[in-house]
Order: structure tokens, then C-alpha cells, then sequence
């Protein structure tokens, strides 16, 4: 196994582990959370070795079944992608530890087909951050959403209904993508994304191109759920498995923000992007200025914490579209940085969700009265997520806003800056929400001792492992920034 | 000025938040667990003390965590200004600690742990902002302290607990992210630094006087744990808590790190030369003046005390800006003297009202008639610190307040003057009866001439010492004045 | 009048996909029954890979399968084969059309044990009871 494939191992490890998930599991369900773990361990470790070598000698790439660029798929790891790649498999495994123990518990004898499709999941997950070629990229792009629209559809009462919606907007979003690199390949004649940008500053068709970047643009926005195209997600990552949500959650928005980047930057240019047309720049970013406001008062009101946190999700993501178009490289900086810290930040939310639920059977905001003495530890944790959300230092959630709005007032686009002030109020109006509830009693109960009743260790594990994580991260921001993400800028910023 | 690298600074501030984990393991035992707290105030006092020889020679501490955005390390560093805050809360930490032992098993009160453990943590943040050594460390401790004391707000978790616990967050955290925040980050992105340096770092920068004026109002609201109206409201709201937390909090460490945190920004990050310049002064003065007056006039209204001592609160915390914002030497001295002069004025003032409340049970003034006569020494301490309050010799806020009176006169601002007259009359107008009351009227409930007693030990000793302390101050001001000279002419 | 019907007939295939693919957006979004939606979300990918298939083609042209002894001889015309890469790529797209339509039917399926109904206004309906 030499370390140049390694990459490409990172992939094939949930992929392969997911047949003998399937298999073995039928048989006894003592081998799942082992195989499970244990391949996901793997590829932790070894994304984090490939993130070392990117480090030390820059990216690299694995042409697979040994056909060479641009005919052959490519895999290529530069410091974006290693990021990615340990972000992803390190997520899945934290989340994995509490997946396990949730799903067996609401979908007792299913967990083979649920862990099949879990596995495969990420594989596809981790598939899209490598891949260099525009059409195996909407492949990856479906095989993960497939298998999302299963997961999601195991789930209890309507959510078959809102992985049905899913699977037509998300069908929607992926065949515009589809559109998009079929006006490529015909302008171009490659599907290679390197190959591709070589080739079109040496073409003209300037409506052409700019037709394939709005259709693959829109095509993604779709898929991360960029308001006013979010009207899948809040019912699909409610309603699915918990298990399902706490994976889903936090990786496939932030999956689909780094596509959109590297459809941005590796295939399109900086020129072309924000310098020909600075009045699409700055509409999108005023677009997302808007959804991250229209998204923060839709969470307001909702009464139940996991639809609430799926509305923060929608405007988490115009935090991001908003840093990358705003067209500096501070606001790119927070984009990435953002990346890293909302995927933590609802790993988080979500691990304590699955624990609340594991005891209570409920997020709804009335049977949270009083959570804080039941289940001290695990409000602790959901305490330092919601901090994050509301972006208090030095949680790693201030230091990427801090970036942003710090790249919005470099732009001048003050839109953008009161839009996330804004946010941020609402979100801590929210969380706080939750709190005051979690800390008072109902009337009548006062001071009354109810039995603790904490969440079993393995989920409690995750959840203070992703706790601690946001504070590592938060103070840690200065080094990731300089040593990891300034060289993980795409180029030209 | 040098500053040597130490680790110290950081002991200081993580002594107590460190601490506060033995204090919630001693759950079962309140014995070790007020041990606890003692102890840790004490080793707080003694760290801070063992700071300050080289802070008066004329040099500093400072340590480095991590450098956390470019440019802006989160870093501590002992200056003569962070000392000056940092011995005051420490000592007056310490005695609260004392005092809450009386006061909280006297009234049997529940969630004591949780009570214990959030005060170390809201001290910790206190002298890290005290200790910052720039505005984004300073933000970090400022917002520690907004939600480390949100459970002490709360502490009665009833009805009337949520709604102030719901008015205080709205106030602090949403001043703090909405107004302060942006304004960090426009001085960033303007200096490219957020670092305290004497004279400010905004200076050069070419930012036209429309963006100071800006950011210099964005600041004084953004910081409202500083009480300045129109963003005062939370403070009254916040007297339902237990006496001593508005004691400490909100006599001292809370409020005085919303003013500290506003002088950091007049001094260290505009600097008082550059505000001269392009004439900024009076935004600051007036807006300190309005609320001088205007909470001066409520607090009359009062019958509650303790939300008469909130209103007297608020005005007095406009005296420290309105001293920093005439931009003369005497006026910022006076503004940061009464920081130190007014904690131990006011802290023996909530004291009294908390050692009432323990002894008589009495919140309102108008049922304390006669109550003087059998808490003679409550009452005494009540009687000095309302001088002291009033500026009247021979007590601490004399020296204050002089110096704040030299300042306008010598800043030729006679209007503001008469503001610092007025409203020493004011004060005297609604603290004086009260005492007065409390000896000579005929008693207002039979109750007072049977059973009632002074409170309990704990909290006499408390009281009797920071009253003590004010008149100290009166006579020997020199390691507060020294500070207050270092900081701002070193 | 001549310009546009020469421009529509000499892109005819482009003509054909757009007017498809209308077709399938129309019965994604307007239908309320799920099944033709789904029919609409067929017809929709239908028209991109007749997009793409089109553009593969050149007049004349055989299928890209060459006698080795031939290709040895003479060389590679590529103007006398087809372009097979959108081809290939079709037969991908169309195992993903076909994976998403056959998870969607079985979550149809479920759907229809479930409610006993495939219209949408009729499952709202009995949800909002």
C-alpha cells in the first residue's frame, strides 16, 4: 500500500465495508458497529496521513485503472481536499459512535440495510471531494444522494413523503448540474475539470459557458438547499432516522459548498466569475444576505429543535455562498473556515438531539422543561454547540464569522454584514429560547429532584469529544488558518 | 514601558474558573465547599498582590495563549489600568465570598453549588478582562462574564428570574454582538490590530471623523453592561437575584467591566489626543450627563432599595465615562479613581440592604422606619457608604469626585459642572433619608422592637470592612491614585 | 419566418430536448400525483441524455467499433465514427436515472400502504387530520 494511493483508500474502505455490513450483518448483528467503526477509523487516520503528506509535499493525484488524464477519471488531492476528506471521515466516525446506538434503537433488525446505505454514503461523500472530473462528479453527486433518499425514507410517518420531494428537487438540482457539464463537454470536448479550464480560455462562446456555469450552479444550489431552493431539506433531515440526521446534517450541505467552490474555481475562472460580471456578484451575494435573514426568521418559528436547527442550516449555507462570492480572500477564507466549523458545530447540535431523543422521544420545545437537571452532561455540550451558532468566543463559530464579516466589510457589502449580525441575534434569541426552557421547571415542579437520566456513554462520548472539539478548534483557529486553509485558498486569492 | 513574559497573569484569571470544579465536586459538603471559595478568593487576592509591586514600579506582565486571528493574539497583560480593576475585584470578590456565606445559609437558600461555582467563573472573566491586552481577548471575557452569569440572574428560576434573566441576555449579549462586535471589526480592518497601546491605534489610520464618531458610538452602547441610557434597563430587572450577586455583579464586577471596558476603548484604542482632534469628546460627556441626571431623578421614585441602589448605579457609572470623556488629565483620573471609589461605596451599600433584608426581611424603604435603632452597625456602614456615594469628605468618592470637578472646571465645560453638582444634591436627596429614617422616625412595624437582631456574622464582618475601606480610601488613595497616574501618563 | 424555422430545424435535436425537458419540469412541478411526477422526473433526464446523445452524432458516421487490421493500416478517421464518449457517459447517466426512479417507486410503494392514496392533496389531507 504505498501512501500515493492512499487517498483513494480513504474512499474504498466504507465502500468495501458496506457489502460486508450488508452480508455479515444479515447473519449477526455483533459484527456491524465493529466493521462499521473499525473502517471508518481507517480512513480517518489515513485521510489524516494523506492531509500530512498534502502538507509536506503538496497535493497529488491517482488515475484510476491507470487511464491518464484527461480520458481517464482522475482523483486528486490538493490541501482543500485532504481538509475535506479528514473533516468527512472524521465526522462520520465521531457520529457513527451515536448513530449506532440510536438506530438500534428506533430501527431494531434493519440496522444492516441501514448501515449499507450509511457506509456508501459516505463513500460518496468522500468520492466528490476527490474526484477531478466533471461527470464522474455528478455520479458521486447521486450515488449520495440515493442513498440519502433512503436513509431518509426509513424513517417514521411522513418521511417517506419528504424523501419524495427530496428525490425530485434533488433529481432537479442534479440533472441542471448534468445540463451544465453537457454544455462543457460540447464547447470543450473534455470532462477533465483541470482539463476543461485549460481549454476554455482558448475558446470563445462567452454565452455558452456562462449558460453551463448558471445551469451547474443553480444545479448545486439546489443541493445544499441555497434559499429560496430549500424547501426539501427542513422536512428531510426532520423527519429521517436520527442516526441518518446526525450524518446527513452536518456533511451534505458543507459537501455541496465545496463543489460548488471547486466547480467555481478549478473549472471557471476568478476572472470570469467576479471581474466580467460584478453585478451577478454582487446579486448572489445579496441573494444569500437574504436567505440567511428569510432562513434565521423561519427558525423562529418553528417548536421543535430539530426543525428549528434545519432552518439554521439553510442559513448557514448563505453565510458560506455569501463569504465565497464576496469575492476576497478573507471572505473565501471564512467560507472554508465555516466549512469546517458548522459541520462541527452541527455535529454537535445533532449528537445532543440524538441523545435528548434516545431518552425523552422527543425534541418538541414542551418536553424539554427542566432537561438541564436531567441530563446535565449532555446540555453541557449542546450549551458549547449553541454557543458556536450564536458565534461567542472562542468557540470556532466566532472566528469564521469573524472572518466573513470581516470579508464583507472589506467588500462593502454591508447587506451581507447586517444579514449576519442579524443572525447571529436570532440565533442566540433561539438558543437561549431553549436554554431558559432546559433550565426552568415546569410550574408547579419546582425544585423538584427528577432521576437523572443521561444519555448511555456511547453517545455521551461523541458528543463531549465534538464539544471539545469546537473549543480546540476555536483557539486553535490562528494556526488552521496560516498553515492549512490560506494554502487551501483556491487559486487566485 | 516593558512588559516581562509571565505566566502569572494567566493563574490570576484561571485560578477561580479552575476552582470553580472543586466547588461544584464538594456538592455534599457546604463546610468544604465555602472553604473552596474562600480559599481560591484569597489565592486570587494574593496573586494579584504579588503583581502589583512591579505594576507601581512602572512595569508589567504579559502572557500569550495563542494567536487566534492574525495580528490578534488572545493574550493577557498586567498594565497599571488592569490592575488597578483587578485589585478591586479580586478584593471585593473575596469579601462577597464572605458575605454570601452568611447571607445564603441565613435565608436556606437552594442551588447553592451552582450559585458558588457561576460567581468563580464570572470573577474569572472579570480579571481577564481586566487583564486583556487587546479588544478581542477583552470581548471573549466580557461575553464570559454576560453568560456566566445568566444562572445567577436566574438564580430563583421563577417567573419574575426568567423574564429578568430574559431582559438581561437581550440587553448585554444582544448590545455586545449587534454594536460592539461590528465596531471590533471595523477598527480592524482599519488598524489591522486590536492591540491596547497607549495613545490608541487609530490614530493614521486616515479614518474620516464620521467613522470614528461611528465606532465610538457603537462602542459605548455595544459595552452595556456600562448602564448608559438608553440601554440601561437590565440592571434594575436584575435585582431579583440574591443581595450579594447584586452586590458584587452589579455594584461592581459586571457594570464596572462595562466601564472598563469603555475606557480601554477611549484611552487604548482611539486615545484621548485623537478624540481632541477631531472633537469627540462631547458625544461621550453628553450622552454620560443625560444619564447621570436622568437615573439620578428615577432613583428618588424608588421605594424598593435595592432598585433604588440600581438607579443610583447607573448614574454613578456615567461619572466614570463622562470623567473619561471630558479628555483632561484630571477628569480621566477622577473617571478611573471612581471605578475603585464607588465599588466600595456602593458594594457596603448593597450589603446593608442584603444584611436588612437577611435581619428584618424588609425590601421596601418605607417599612424600614426605625429599623436603625436595631442595626445600629448596618445602619453606620449604610451612613458611610451613601457619603461616600454623595462625594462628601472624609470617604474615597470625595477624591473621585474632586478630581472629576477639577476636570470640567479645567476643561472650561461649566455645564458639567453643574450636572456633577446637581447630582450630588440628587444623591444625598435619595440617600440620606433613608438613614435618617432608619434612626429617628418612630418604627413603621411593632415587629422591630422585639426580635429583630443584627444579620448574621458572616455578613457584618463583610460590611463593616468595605465601609471601613471607603473611609481608608479617604486617607490613604495613593496605590489607586499611583495606578490611575500610570495608566494614563506613563 | 424562413430564419427562425431554419434555425429551429437545423438544431432540431436541441429543439426536441428543450420542448422534452419542459414537458418533464411541468409534470414535476404542476402534477399533484406522485407517480406522474415521477413520470415528469423521467421524462426530464430523458431529454438530457437525448441531449447528450445527439451531440454525439455526425452525419455519415458508423458505430466507433474498429477492425484492428483496418485502424493498423490506415489510421483513425474521426470522421467516420461516431463520438462514443457520449455514449458511455449516457449508459451511466441512464443506471442513475434508473437506481433514482426504482427508489423512488419504492417509496412510493410505502407511501401507498401507508395512505392508501398516491394524490398529494389526498395525503396532506389525511395528515392534516
Amino acid at each position: 500500500m504505498s501512501t500515493s494511493n492512499l487517498h483513494v483508500y480513504v474512499m474504498a474502505a466504507p465502500l468495501l465495508t458496506a457489502f460486508f455490513v450488508n452480508l455479515v450483518g444479515r447473519v449477526s448483528k455483533a459484527w456491524i458497529a465493529p466493521l462499521t467503526l473499525g473502517c471508518l477509523a481507517f480512513s480517518s487516520a489515513a485521510s489524516i496521513i494523506v492531509l500530512g503528506r498534502v502538507m509536506a509535499y503538496g497535493g497529488f493525484s491517482y488515475t484510476v485503472g491507470n487511464w491518464q488524464a484527461p480520458y481517464g477519471i482522475e482523483l486528486v488531492v490538493d490541501h482543500l481536499s485532504a481538509v475535506m476528506l479528514v473533516l468527512i471521515s472524521v465526522v462520520a466516525f465521531i457520529a457513527t459512535m451515536s448513530a449506532l446506538k440510536s438506530t438500534s434503537q428506533e430501527l431494531p433488525d434493519q440496522e444492516y440495510l441501514f448501515f449499507t446505505l450509511y457506509l456508501i454514503l459516505i463513500a460518496g461523500l468522500l468520492g466528490l471531494v476527490l474526484t477531478a472530473d466533471a461527470f464522474n462528479l455528478y455520479v458521486l453527486l447521486e450515488i449520495t444522494s440515493i442513498t440519502t433518499y433512503g436513509l431518509i425514507a426509513m424513517g417514521k410517518g411522513r418521511a417517506p413523503l419528504a424523501s419524495f420531494n427530496y428525490i425530485i428537487m434533488g433529481s432537479i438540482g442534479a440533472s441542471f448540474y448534468l445540463l451544465g457539464v453537457g454544455y462543457l463537454y460540447l464547447m470543450t470536448g473534455s470532462l477533465n475539470m483541470a482539463d476543461i479550464a485549460q481549454i476554455l480560455p482558448t475558446i470563445g462562446g462567452g454565452a455558452a459557458i456562462a449558460t453551463a456555469l448558471a445551469f451547474m450552479l443553480v444545479g448545486l444550489w439546489v443541493k445544499m438547499a441555497f434559499f429560496p431552493l430549500h424547501g426539501w431539506l427542513p422536512n428531510a433531515y426532520s423527519l429521517a432516522p436520527t442516526g441518518a440526521a446526525i450524518l446527513v446534517a452536518p456533511l451534505m450541505t458543507k459537501v455541496t459548498i465545496y463543489l460548488m467552490v471547486r466547480v467555481m474555481f478549478t473549472i471557471f475562472s476568478v476572472d470570469l466569475l467576479f471581474l466580467q460580471n460584478p453585478a451577478v456578484q454582487n446579486g448572489i451575494v445579496w441573494a444569500a444576505a437574504l436567505a440567511i435573514i428569510c432562513a434565521s426568521s423561519l427558525a423562529l418559528a418553528q417548536r421543535d429543535l430539530k426543525r428549528m436547527l434545519t432552518y439554521i442550516i439553510v442559513a448557514e449555507v448563505g453565510y458560506m455562498v455569501g463569504g465565497v462570492w464576496l469575492a476576497n480572500s478573507t471572505g473565501m477564507t471564512g467560507a472554508i473556515l465555516h466549512i469546517i466549523n458548522d459541520a462541527l458545530m452541527t455535529l454537535c447540535l445533532f449528537l445532543a438531539i440524538a441523545a435528548i431523543l434516545y431518552r425523552l422521544g422527543s425534541v418538541e420545545f414542551d418536553s424539554l422543561q427542566g432537561i438541564y437537571r436531567k441530563m446535565p452532561i449532555t446540555m453541557a455540550a449542546f450549551t458549547v454547540g449553541a454557543f458556536a451558532m450564536i458565534g461567542i468566543p472562542p468557540t470556532a463559530g466566532f472566528f469564521s464569522k469573524w472572518y466573513l464579516l470581516l470579508g464583507g466589510i472589506e467588500a462593502g457589502q454591508w447587506g451581507y454584514v447586517v444579514a449576519l449580525l442579524f443572525s447571529s441575534l436570532v440565533n442566540a434569541v433561539l438558543f437561549f429560547r431553549i436554554i431558559e426552557i432546559g433550565y426552568f421547571h415546569k410550574d408547579g415542579e419546582h425544585h423538584g429532584h427528577e432521576k437523572l437520566a443521561e444519555a448511555p456513554l456511547s453517545m455521551q462520548v461523541p458528543l463531549l469529544i465534538s464539544a471539545t472539539a469546537l473549543i480546540v478548534i476555536g483557539l486553535g483557529s490562528g494556526p488552521l488558518v496560516e498553515k492549512i486553509i490560506k494554502l487551501a485558498l483556491p487559486v487566485g486569492f | 514601558m516593558s512588559y516581562q513574559t509571565s505566566i502569572w497573569p494567566l493563574a490570576a484569571v484561571l485560578i477561580s474558573l479552575i476552582g470553580s470544579i472543586p466547588i461544584m465536586l464538594s456538592d455534599r459538603n457546604p463546610n468544604l465547599r465555602e472553604s473552596w471559595t474562600i480559599l481560591i478568593a484569597l489565592g486570587k487576592v494574593a496573586i494579584v498582590a504579588s503583581l502589583l509591586p512591579t505594576v507601581l514600579a512602572g512595569g508589567g506582565f504579559e502572557f500569550t495563549i495563542v494567536e487566534v486571528i492574525p495580528g490578534v493574539p488572545l493574550a493577557l497583560r498586567v498594565d497599571a489600568m488592569g490592575m488597578f480593576f483587578a485589585l478591586v475585584a479580586s478584593i471585593l470578590w473575596f469579601l462577597t465570598s464572605v458575605y454570601s456565606i452568611g447571607y445564603m445559609r441565613a435565608l436556606n437558600e437552594h442551588a447553592q453549588t451552582r450559585y458558588y461555582a457561576s460567581f468563580a467563573v464570572a470573577i474569572s472573566a472579570t480579571l481577564g478582562v481586566a487583564f486583556s491586552a487587546n479588544l478581542l481577548t477583552l470581548y471573549l471575557f466580557y461575553e464570559m462574564l454576560s453568560l456566566s452569569t445568566y444562572p445567577l440572574v436566574t438564580h430563583h428560576q421563577d417567573a419574575e428570574a426568567r423574564r429578568s434573566g430574559r431582559k438581561y441576555l437581550t440587553y448585554i449579549l444582544g448590545t455586545s454582538i449587534g454594536l460592539a462586535l461590528p465596531a471590533m471589526l471595523i477598527v480592524y480592518s482599519l488598524a489591522g490590530t486590536l492591540d491596547f497601546k497607549i495613545g490608541g491605534i487609530l490614530s493614521g489610520t486616515g479614518a474620516s471623523s464620521q467613522t470614528l464618531a461611528l465606532v465610538l458610538v457603537l462602542f459605548l452602547f455595544g459595552f452595556a453592561k456600562s448602564g448608559l441610557m438608553p440601554f440601561h434597563g437590565w440592571l434594575p430587572a436584575a435585582m431579583v437575584v440574591p443581595t450579594p450577586v447584586s452586590a458584587f455583579l452589579h455594584g461592581v464586577a459586571v457594570v464596572k467591566v462595562g466601564v472598563f471596558s469603555i475606557l480601554r476603548v477611549i484611552f487604548h484604542i482611539f486615545g484621548p489626543e485623537q478624540l481632541l482632534a477631531v472633537n469627540l469628546g462631547w458625544v461621550i460627556t453628553t450622552l454620560a450627563s443625560i444619564t447621570i441626571l436622568v437615573a439620578s431623578m428615577i432613583a428618588l421614585t424608588q421605594d424598593n432599595l435595592k432598585r433604588r441602589l440600581a438607579y443610583s448605579t447607573i448614574g454613578q457609572l456615567s461619572y466614570m465615562i463622562l470623567g473619561a470623556g471630558m479628555l483632561t488629565a484630571a477628569g480621566m483620573t477622577g473617571g478611573l479613581l471612581h471605578i475603585a471609589m464607588h465599588a466600595f461605596g456602593k458594594i457596603t451599600l448593597f450589603f446593608c440592604a442584603g444584611a436588612i433584608f437577611v435581619a428584618a426581611g424588609k425590601k421596601y424603604i418605607s417599612q424600614m422606619d426605625g429599623l436603625g435603632r436595631r442595626m445600629p452597625i448596618t445602619y453606620l456602614a449604610f451612613f458611610f457608604g451613601s457619603l461616600s456615594i454623595i462625594g462628601m469628605p472624609p470617604l474615597g468618592g470625595f477624591i473621585s469626585k474632586w478630581n472629576l470637578v477639577i476636570g470640567a472646571v479645567s476643561s472650561d465645560q461649566l455645564l458639567l459642572l453643574l450636572v456633577l453638582l446637581s447630582s450630588s444634591l440628587l444623591n444625598a436627596a435619595y440617600f440620606l433619608p433613608i438613614v435618617y429614617r432608619g434612626y429617628f422616625a418612630k418604627a413603621a412595624d411593632p415587629v422591630f422592637d422585639q426580635g429583630i437582631k443584627e444579620a448574621p456574622l458572616f455578613c457584618l464582618v463583610a460590611l463593616s470592612i468595605t465601609a471601613c475601606g471607603s473611609l481608608a480610601l479617604f486617607f490613604y488613595p495613593d496605590i489607586f491614585l499611583r495606578l490611575a497616574r500610570l495608566a494614563l501618563f506613563s | 419566418m424562413d430564419q427562425i424555422a431554419a434555425l429551429i430545424i437545423a438544431k432540431y435535436n436541441y429543439w426536441i430536448y428543450v420542448t422534452l425537458m419542459m414537458i418533464g419540469f411541468y409534470a414535476m412541478i404542476g402534477k399533484r400525483n406522485l407517480v406522474k411526477k415521477l413520470i415528469g422526473l423521467n421524462i426530464f433526464q430523458t431529454a438530457i441524455i437525448l441531449m447528450f446523445v445527439s451531440a454525439g452524432v455526425k452525419k455519415g458516421a458508423k458505430i466507433p467499433i474498429l477492425d484492428k487490421h483496418h485502424v493498423m493500416e490506415h489510421g483513425v478517421n474521426v470522421v467516420d465514427i461516431v463520438n462514443p464518449v457520449p455514449h458511455v457517459l449516457m449508459l451511466t447517466a441512464i443506471v442513475v436515472a434508473v437506481s433514482v426512479t426504482g427508489v423512488a417507486l419504492a417509496i412510493l410503494l410505502r407511501i401507498y400502504r401507508e395512505y392508501g392514496t398516491l394524490e398529494e392533496d389526498e395525503i396532506l389531507e389525511k395528515l392534516g387530520r
